[in-house]
């Protein structure tokens, strides 16, 4: 009988034996469905979506592994790097970035687009759980204490913001404050904020695009323009009504299939599962998504580092939103703010940034025994 | 006290247990809603049929007709039909084209045009592959569509214009939306496929009235996608007919007259009401080219062609007004109180300001000269004299109030409002001060001044109708759309003087010494009156001059003079007022008073005003102005 050496010692083959593979596998799961929703979305092709969806589920699934092997200490050492590069690059594109749909949110490197808001929501994470790696219950009931991180917080999602967009800012304040929370803030101080937010929302309409505001109007009442800015969601109502309990079967959701669904292949790509494979397709999507999030929360109750706990929560966290903004949006619930659904809607960039993200998940528990001191930089 | 890091793992596992909760919570909401819009809402939706599905589409109203005075309809829409193919709905786009080729004739540009289009649009997108089918290609089309995936079938309406280049301009012309339309015009309308915007002329100038309302229709359609029923209809708003003051046989025949031009242009107006009974530029173009975007080599052959085809000269073309301009003069003099009737100036051949030397037209002289004399003959040194004496500032003031230099608020685009120059205008555009030599040089309509062909009807109009300020108009007003006409208001000048010019034109074409006496009407019973023009374009040097250059017609076209005519019949009672400009046509009396004395005498024998009234039973209620209410 082979003794798992200490945490800190461990080597290869025992990282990969404590990798957890129902993890792996309900995601990889969730990404064969992308597959096959765009192939019904393609009118029953590999092109020009599921090929290559395919290929890049592939790509960052083995990615995802990657990175759970890689001792959370160096994530620790380099959380502050990584987000002040992210940090830098959301400044870049503000200044100089190429325009893409009316938001201004890549750089341009020749081979790839470069989005750093999506860089952003996993550098934020990373820092926010090292800034309150070494903090006590004490420490996070100072106030002036609170500032640091709340600037790291706030600072981006004013640049994302100014992009503008809306879904990924709404996101990054998110994560941020669920952080705080399980960091120990007391609840009265989300109570003010919370206040104060709802203050300021007068203040935030006269700054929002117009645009932006068109859409949460058409939000409140989208039949007013059928034909206009109301069409996206009232054609995605009336797909997920035809679907019905059991749904039309695979390719034969007539909304998406004859183009009136529209960006079905993107934003719009669980109306069409919910129109293609109705109510019961889509619980058990959801489902699977609900499984990842509650296995990434299990993970982070069993790490043994704070860091380590905070990393799993968080990412956790952003994928969740992902998901819940997604949904909530094809199903009328709030505006359409143009969130992708990982791994399911075609793009590769929130699919690296969800895998990536999740192999942090997945290393966090990889090392879940390992002890981090309160400034353990030195260690590595 | 408990250890730090206990409590602080305790604290951590209770929050993850309640944000764990709260992920259930809302996936449970989602769950509900999702639960709520699929099995209890969906009845709502109509669509729980198997296999039907509701297919949503703008209904396009047809575009509102342009009409000519008595209904006769100068623009309207003809049915056409197309083949259509959609990427995404076939396997192979060059097997689908070899399969219609079999089918109907498609020429390889055609084949060419087809592949480009369905390259370059999205896959959803039909593209046309042939815009002008046959009935019977149509027929044969249909029979075969069942092997024919992916191929559509449809007709639509194309805006036809019966008279091609004799309305262009008046009509202006549709074409596609561009990006700016898209941007300034949220109208769904415009986002329709193959929808026209009006460009120009009372295409361009009454869009919204005539393009009308997009209504919506839901039809639910079955798995091939055939319409089984009408759902709902929510029907748009028709475009309107507008109707039109020209009319059309005068028009036409304005056109042709003037088509032996090189560039030319005429104004026929109703005195009594400013309607606009014809507008006429040449050369023209053939406005059904633009409906589906004109070729650039097209536009450009048309943008560089000196004689401006794509412009209406009748009111975007200026022009140095010339000796018809000596009405304003001489009114401004004599309602200075500067001259009368009865005074006379002597015309030596020129006058004389300081140094410079200012020539009349005939080189010896007309002698002793009285106003009407001198309008007949066209004596420069009168009104030199004349507009010395009373200044600049009298003059333009005259001319401003005749229409010159102002819009004559017409209801058409681009209308130019030409120049006529004060002493402040001079200083803030030149940098010079007003020199009594402009007075004198601005006395014959020459030198800084400007004015465009409908202006000099406007201002022949408004001093033979008895001194109403009509303006000139195209559309009838129709209810809401802002306009309305409202009687003309009378001006503060005094009739004899009116009379005066009035007797001064009509001597100009009926006298024995008049400049267009060989122009007088035919009929015994119809008399007209007119002053000719002829404008400088380009100075004429003292060499020239003392050569007798600057009278030959051998010069380089673009050098020539410009010919002009206004004038107005019949003399008893005026009802039209005509103005003629023919660019470079040489003298205002050889090129422009024929093509006005023709037109005049086609306006009183197809009579388009309707039965002329008595010379004593003038009703004033008739004089009518048209103004933007509100």
């Amino acid at each position: 009988m082979r003794v798992e050496p200490a945490a800190h010692l461990l080597q290869l083959p025992d990282k990969l034996a404590r990798v957890s593979w129902v993890y792996v596998l309900i995601l990889a799961l969730i990404g064969l469905v992308g597959y096959a929703m765009l192939y019904s979305a393609a009118g029953s092709s590999h092109q020009p979506w599921a090929w290559r969806h395919a290929v890049r589920l592939a790509m960052g699934l083995s990615a995802m592994i990657v990175v759970a092997m890689i001792d959370p200490r160096v994530w620790f050492r380099y959380a502050y790097v990584l987000y002040a590069g992210a940090f830098a690059a959301l400044v870049a594109v503000e200044l100089m970035g190429s325009y893409a749909k009316g938001a201004q949110r890549w750089i341009d490197l020749g081979f790839v687009q470069l989005q750093p808001s999506e860089l952003m929501k996993i550098a934020v994470v990373l820092a926010l759980a090292r800034y309150f790696h070494g903090a006590t219950l004490q420490d996070v009931g100072r106030p002036l204490y609170l500032v640091p991180p709340a600037l790291l917080v706030v600072a981006p999602s004013i640049l994302v913001l100014g992009q503008p967009d809306l879904g990924t800012a709404v996101t990054l304040l998110a994560v941020g404050g669920t952080l705080f929370f399980l960091a120990g803030v007391r609840w009265w101080k989300f109570a003010l904020i919370f206040g104060a937010a709802v203050a300021a929302v007068p203040v935030i309409w006269q700054a929002l695009h117009d645009y932006q505001r068109q859409r949460v109007l058409t939000f409140l009442d989208p039949e007013a323009d059928p034909l206009g800015a109301g069409y996206h969601i009232i054609q995605s109502k009336i797909a997920l009504g035809s679907g019905g309990l059991w749904g039309r079967g695979f390719g034969q959701g007539s909304q998406s299939q004859l183009s009136f669904l529209p960006e079905k292949q993107t934003d719009f790509i669980f109306t069409m599962l919910a129109e293609e494979h109705g109510l019961v397709g889509a619980a058990v999507v959801l489902t699977l998504y609900l499984a990842v999030f509650l296995l990434g929360l299990l993970y982070a109750a069993r790490t043994r580092s704070q860091f380590g706990r905070l990393v799993a929560a968080g990412v956790s966290m952003m994928f969740f939103l992902y998901v819940v903004i997604n949904v909530a949006m094809v199903t009328g619930l709030i505006p359409v703010v143009g969130v992708p659904l990982p791994l399911i809607s075609y793009g590769g960039t929130a699919m690296m940034t969800v895998l990536i993200g999740c192999g942090l998940v997945l290393g966090i528990d990889v090392h879940r025994d390992l002890y981090m001191k309160r400034f353990p930089v030195d260690d590595v | 006290m408990q250890n730090p890091e206990a409590e602080r793992t305790r604290v951590f596992s209770r929050r993850l247990a309640l944000l764990g909760g709260a992920q259930v919570l809302l996936f449970g909401v989602l769950g509900a809603r999702l639960h709520h819009l699929q099995v209890r809402e969906a009845p709502a939706f109509a669509l729980r049929a198997d296999n039907n599905r509701i297919s949503q589409r703008l209904l396009t109203p047809a575009r509102g007709r342009i009409l000519d005075r008595n209904g006769i309809a100068l623009a309207d829409n003809e049915p056409f039909y197309r083949v259509r193919i959609v990427r995404e709905r076939v396997s192979d786009v060059e097997a689908i084209l070899d399969a219609l080729a079999e089918l109907i004739p498609i020429t390889p540009q055609q084949r060419l045009d087809a592949l480009e289009r369905a390259r370059s649009h999205r896959a959803f997108v039909p593209v046309v592959v042939r815009n002008d089918l046959t009935w019977e290609e149509v027929a044969t089309l249909a029979v075969r569509s069942p092997e024919l995936p992916g191929v559509m079938l449809d007709s639509g309406l194309v805006r036809r214009y019966a008279f091609g280049p004799e309305f262009a301009h008046v009509l202006g012309y549709v074409g596609p939306p561009n990006e700016r339309d898209l941007q300034n015009d949220p109208d769904p309308l415009l986002r329709v496929p193959d929808q026209r915007i009006g460009r120009s002329g009372i295409e361009g100038r009454y869009d919204a009235l005539l393009r009308g309302k997009a209504g919506l229709l839901q039809m639910e359609v079955n798995v091939v996608g055939r319409e089984i029923r009408e759902l709902q209809r929510r029907p748009g708003v028709a475009g309107r007919d507008v109707e039109l003051t020209i009319h059309k046989e005068l028009q036409r025949y304005a056109h042709r007259r003037i088509a032996s031009e090189l560039s030319a242009s005429a104004v026929i107006l109703d005195v009594e009401t400013g309607e606009v009974l014809a507008m006429a530029s040449v050369p023209g173009f053939e406005p059904g080219a633009f409906t589906n975007g004109v070729s650039h080599r097209q536009w450009n052959e048309w943008r560089d062609d000196p004689r401006a085809p794509l412009v209406n000269k009748a009111l975007s073309g200026i022009y140095p007004p010339g000796s018809t301009f000596k009405m304003i003069t001489g009114l401004a003099a004599m309602e200075a109180g500067i001259v009368d009737a009865r005074s006379t100036y002597f015309c030596p051949g020129h006058l004389t300001l300081g140094t410079a030397r200012f020539h009349c037209w005939r080189p010896g002289g007309h002698g002793s000269m009285a106003m009407v004399q001198a309008l007949a003959q066209s004596c420069d040194v009168y009104f030199y004299e004349a507009g010395r004496r009373v200044g600049i500032d009298a003059i333009t003031a005259m001319a401003n109030r005749f229409g010159l230099g102002v819009s004559t608020g017409i209801d058409l685009p681009s209308e130019r409002t030409g120049l006529m120059p004060t002493r402040a205008w001079k200083e803030a555009s030149i940098g010079e001060r007003w020199q009594p030599g402009d007075s004198v040089v601005a006395s014959i309509g020459q030198g800084y001044l400007t004015s465009t062909p409908l202006q000099l009807a406007v201002m022949t109009a408004r001093m033979c109708n008895g001194g109403y300020a009509v303006s000139p108009w195209l559309a009838r007003p129709v209810p809401g759309d802002g306009r309305e006409l409202i009687p003309a208001p009378k001006m503060d000048i005094a009739e004899h003087h009116l009379k005066l010019m009035k007797d001064g034109m009509y001597e100009a074409v009926n006298g024995s010494r008049g400049t267009a006496r060989s122009q007088r009407l035919l009929s015994e019973h119809d008399k007209m009156g007119g002053k000719t023009g002829t404008s400088q374009v380009r100075r004429i040097t003292r060499a020239e001059r003392a050569a007798g250059l600057h009278r030959r017609q051998d010069r380089p076209w673009r050098d020539r003079h410009h010919a002009l005519f206004v004038g107005y019949a019949p003399y008893e009672r005026p009802r039209y007022a005509v103005s003629v400009v023919v660019e470079h046509g040489g003298s205002g009396s050889a090129a422009a008073a024929p093509i006005a004395r023709d037109l005049l005498q086609k306006a009183l024998d197809l009579d388009p005003s309707g039965p002329r009234l008595s010379a004593e039973g003038a009703s004033p209620k008739r004089l009518t102005a048209m103004v933007d209410a509100g």
